[in-house]
């Protein structure tokens, strides 16, 4: 259960294999997070960063096998794991491709691929998530966005469209589950300096997966619905949110 | 209700095919779920009463809510009915929440509101001899019993700094007020009490004929049962006054001294501390003590009047209240003005029992006055010896600029037999703290270690935030309370939110 001041005792980290999601699993397990079970397609890769999350603090660990694409499977996941595991405090969806930007706009399939695992399968794995909240009465469910969803760049919106989409779709759920017990935090970091954007130039403003983390925990703590990391992300976004089109299609960014 | 005062086990209730329907029609008679959110109910084999309703459920400091099915029964056969119903997300009986973090609810599962089970069913009141006794359902409010008591010549045994809590949760938390260092905890006067269990049995518990049980269930925090009725002893008064001796005393070591060398002269005893105070007057406060007070006590002119029982709000905190009410700076100005309008000595001043015992109960829904983010009470004991983690305590808390608006420090007697029961000898020292510093968490871990080495715990009635690691050596006889606790539920159907955060 999670305690009077949003410490949890359990998470779900979907997309266990991240960057952010093992650094937000690390985070947890300092503060007293007992049980933390990573989900993803690559077994080995999260087996190898479970002794990390355990000497942070987590007394019990586990990695299950989930695919985003796989959207069939998706509640069958959900059920799966809950059942085995019990109650989840918190369930972070942290699976995400960044895609390839100049592909994707000459070839639909790629453009898809991107949608489909940022969007679609995010989409599906939180309605079944957010199903099981539901039923336990409790629990977050954190989901990443990005500031790119905030308002479409040119230089990476398909990428940009997808985080949109699920950002959305999850403002709307929190919405729904309002009385419930369970709610959804959103969580919007700006460029990630990580295996994600490898090779990228980062972006003004740029973060790391710790700081995510940090941010995130903080978000747990005090309740809040919306997160941005860094937090002066928000002032930035809301000025260009508001820039007049030819303007912001010419900014470096 | 069976009143025969030995443990007896009557047959479970409902087992006639006409009262308790087979399994397979189970949720046939839930109705229509209206927002869809009921678990499926896979355990227990019997379906629920109808009735019953979605509700987020927090504590008194109101935070952590979750969400829960709630069911007011109206008889003890509707109580089992729906325990039996329960899965494996579990039942919980609710009063009237005033603990402050999350024993009273039960995130996904069913919570027992014990609102309509209340009444006076027994009593047998002797005041010649001053001996006196009450049966009541285990919803009743001490606020009920008292207007129904004190015009009658009789008072509670114990009771909290609220009259707004039944007596049901007098026994799941074994309350303790103003006179522990004297006349022990709420259970230590209860004689009799009758419990349904996860078992399918409705028990009645003595302290004689069945103590292990009887034990486990005082300050069992209501994992062991649900309490439908209780009988317990009463202490006879002439008015509904007390003549109260009140003291300021200018630090932590002249107040415990004071406590030390005066309490057995007084039934009641307690003392309100500045926590915000530093340097030379750390822990200074204001020590009142008391007794009820004798007809001869009172002016003539309330004489007439001398067991009139009207406690009166005097205002409600609207559900607006904006948040940063409590900080600080406010704290800090109100405990000047209280320990300066406090006199220096004053004797035998005649207050009401709401005034002396419940003053915050005269201010409705005051714990809004926290705003949305809720507070917590950390209260804890140390043993005697022990004076000095107090100290540091205050100090930790003083020097994190934490506000403690409402600081009380008192004795305890030495402790009843029950292994979650709270008070042990020594001084325990209850806090009120706004939940949103930055670091408030690991702050109050430091102040739990502090209280495990020095053999003290935590009042797990008031918890919410407390890691499970330390519950063995805060509790250490938490394993006879399992043990206890699996036999009068082996299917473990008695969950709250506290009892999966500590793991019990």
């Amino acid at each position: 259960m999670n305690d009077a001041l949003g410490s949890v005792q359990s998470a779900l980290v979907i997309g266990g294999s991240s960057d952010i999601g093992v650094a937000t699993a690390r985070a947890l397990a300092g503060r007293g997070c007992r049980r933390i079970v990573l989900a993803g397609r690559d077994l080995d890769a999260m087996r190898a960063r479970l002794p990390s999350i355990h000497d942070a603090g987590a007394a019990e660990t586990d990695v299950v096998p989930f695919d985003a694409l796989d959207t069939d499977s998706h509640e069958s996941f959900v059920e799966d794991v809950f059942g085995r595991h019990h109650d989840f405090d918190v369930v972070l969806v942290a699976f995400g491709v960044l895609g390839d930007q100049a592909k994707a706009e000459s070839d639909g399939a790629a453009a898809v691929h991107v949608a489909m695992v940022n969007y679609v399968g995010a989409m599906s794995v939180m309605v079944a998530a957010a199903k099981a909240l539901r039923r336990q009465g409790h629990g977050v469910l954190v989901v990443l966005s990005s500031v790119a969803g905030e308002r479409a760049r040119r230089s990476n919106f398909v990428y940009g469209s997808s985080k949109a989409g699920i950002d959305a779709f999850a403002q709307g759920l929190a919405d729904s589950l309002v009385g419930t017990g369970a709610r959804v935090m959103v969580v919007r970091p700006g460029f990630v300096k990580s295996k994600m954007t490898e090779g990228e130039e980062p972006a003004p403003l740029a973060t790391t997966p710790e700081a995510v983390a940090e941010a995130i925990v903080g978000g747990l703590g005090s309740g809040a619905t919306t997160v941005w990391v860094p937090s002066k992300m928000r002032w930035v976004m809301s000025a260009l949110r508001h820039l007049p089109r030819p303007v912001f299609r010419r900014l470096p960014i | 209700m069976p009143t025969d005062a030995d443990l007896a086990s009557v047959p479970p209730e409902g087992t006639d095919p006409e009262v308790r329907p087979s399994p397979d029609a189970a949720n046939a008679g839930a109705g229509p779920h209206p927002t869809g959110l009921g678990a499926p109910r896979a355990g227990g084999g019997h379906h629920l009463p109808p009735g019953g309703d979605d509700v987020l459920l927090n504590g008194w400091g109101r935070t952590a809510p979750t969400r829960a099915r709630r069911h007011v029964p109206l008889s003890a056969d509707e109580v089992g009915a729906i325990v039996d119903a329960a899965d494996r997300r579990g039942v919980i009986a609710r009063g009237l929440g005033r603990s402050y973090g999350d024993a009273a609810q039960n995130a996904g599962g069913l919570v027992i509101d014990t609102d309509a089970l209340s009444g006076v069913l027994d009593s047998d009141l002797d005041p010649t001899q001053g001996r006196g006794s009450i049966s009541v359902a285990a919803g009743t409010s001490l606020d009920e019993l008292m207007h129904w008591l004190v015009p009658r010549g009789w008072f509670v045994p114990v009771t909290p700094g609220t009259r707004f809590v039944t007596v049901g949760g007098a026994i799941a938390a074994d309350i303790h007020g103003k006179n522990h260092h004297a006349e022990g905890s709420f259970c230590e006067h209860v004689t009799s009490m009758t419990l349904r269990t996860g078992d399918g049995e409705t028990r009645i518990l003595t302290p004689s004929g069945s103590p292990e049980e009887f034990w486990a269930t005082a300050g069992g925090l209501g994992l062991t049962g649900v309490v439908l009725d209780a009988t317990f002893d009463l202490i006879p008064l002439e008015t509904a006054f007390l003549t109260v001796d009140a003291e300021r005393a200018a630090d932590l070591d002249d107040l415990m001294a004071r406590m030390v060398d005066g309490d057995e002269r007084y039934r009641y005893s307690v003392a309100w501390i500045d926590c915000l105070a530093t340097g030379r007057s750390l822990g200074r406060g204001v020590l009142t003590r008391g007794d009820h007070a004798k007809l001869s006590d009172l002016p003539f002119h309330r004489r007439p009047q001398a067991r009139s029982f009207k406690p009166a709000s005097l205002f409600s905190v609207p559900g607006t209240a904006p948040p940063g009410l409590v900080n600080p700076l406010t704290v800090r100005a109100f405990n000047e003005v209280w320990f300066r309008k406090a006199p220096r000595r004053r004797r035998g001043h005649i207050e009401s029992i709401p005034w002396f015992f419940h003053p915050l109960d005269g201010i409705l829904d005051w714990n809004r006055l926290y705003g949305p983010r809720g507070f917590l009470q950390y209260q804890f004991v140390v043993p005697t010896a022990a004076g000095e983690t107090v100290r540091h305590v205050i100090e930790k808390l003083s020097r994190a600029g934490t506000a403690s608006f409402l600081g009380v420090i008192k004795r305890f007697r030495p402790g009843n037999p029950g292994p979650l029961s709270f008070p042990t000898e020594g001084w325990t020292l209850a806090l009120d703290i706004p939940i949103g510093r930055p670091g408030l968490g690991p702050l109050l871990d430091d102040l739990d270690e502090l209280v495990v080495e020095a053999g003290g715990r935590i009042y797990l009635a008031k918890d919410s935030r407390l890691r499970p690691e330390l519950m063995a050596a805060m509790y250490p006889r938490l394993d006879d309370w399992r043990e206890v606790r699996s036999k009068l539920d082996p299917a473990g159907v008695f969950r709250s939110d506290l009892s999966r955060r500590l793991g019990l």
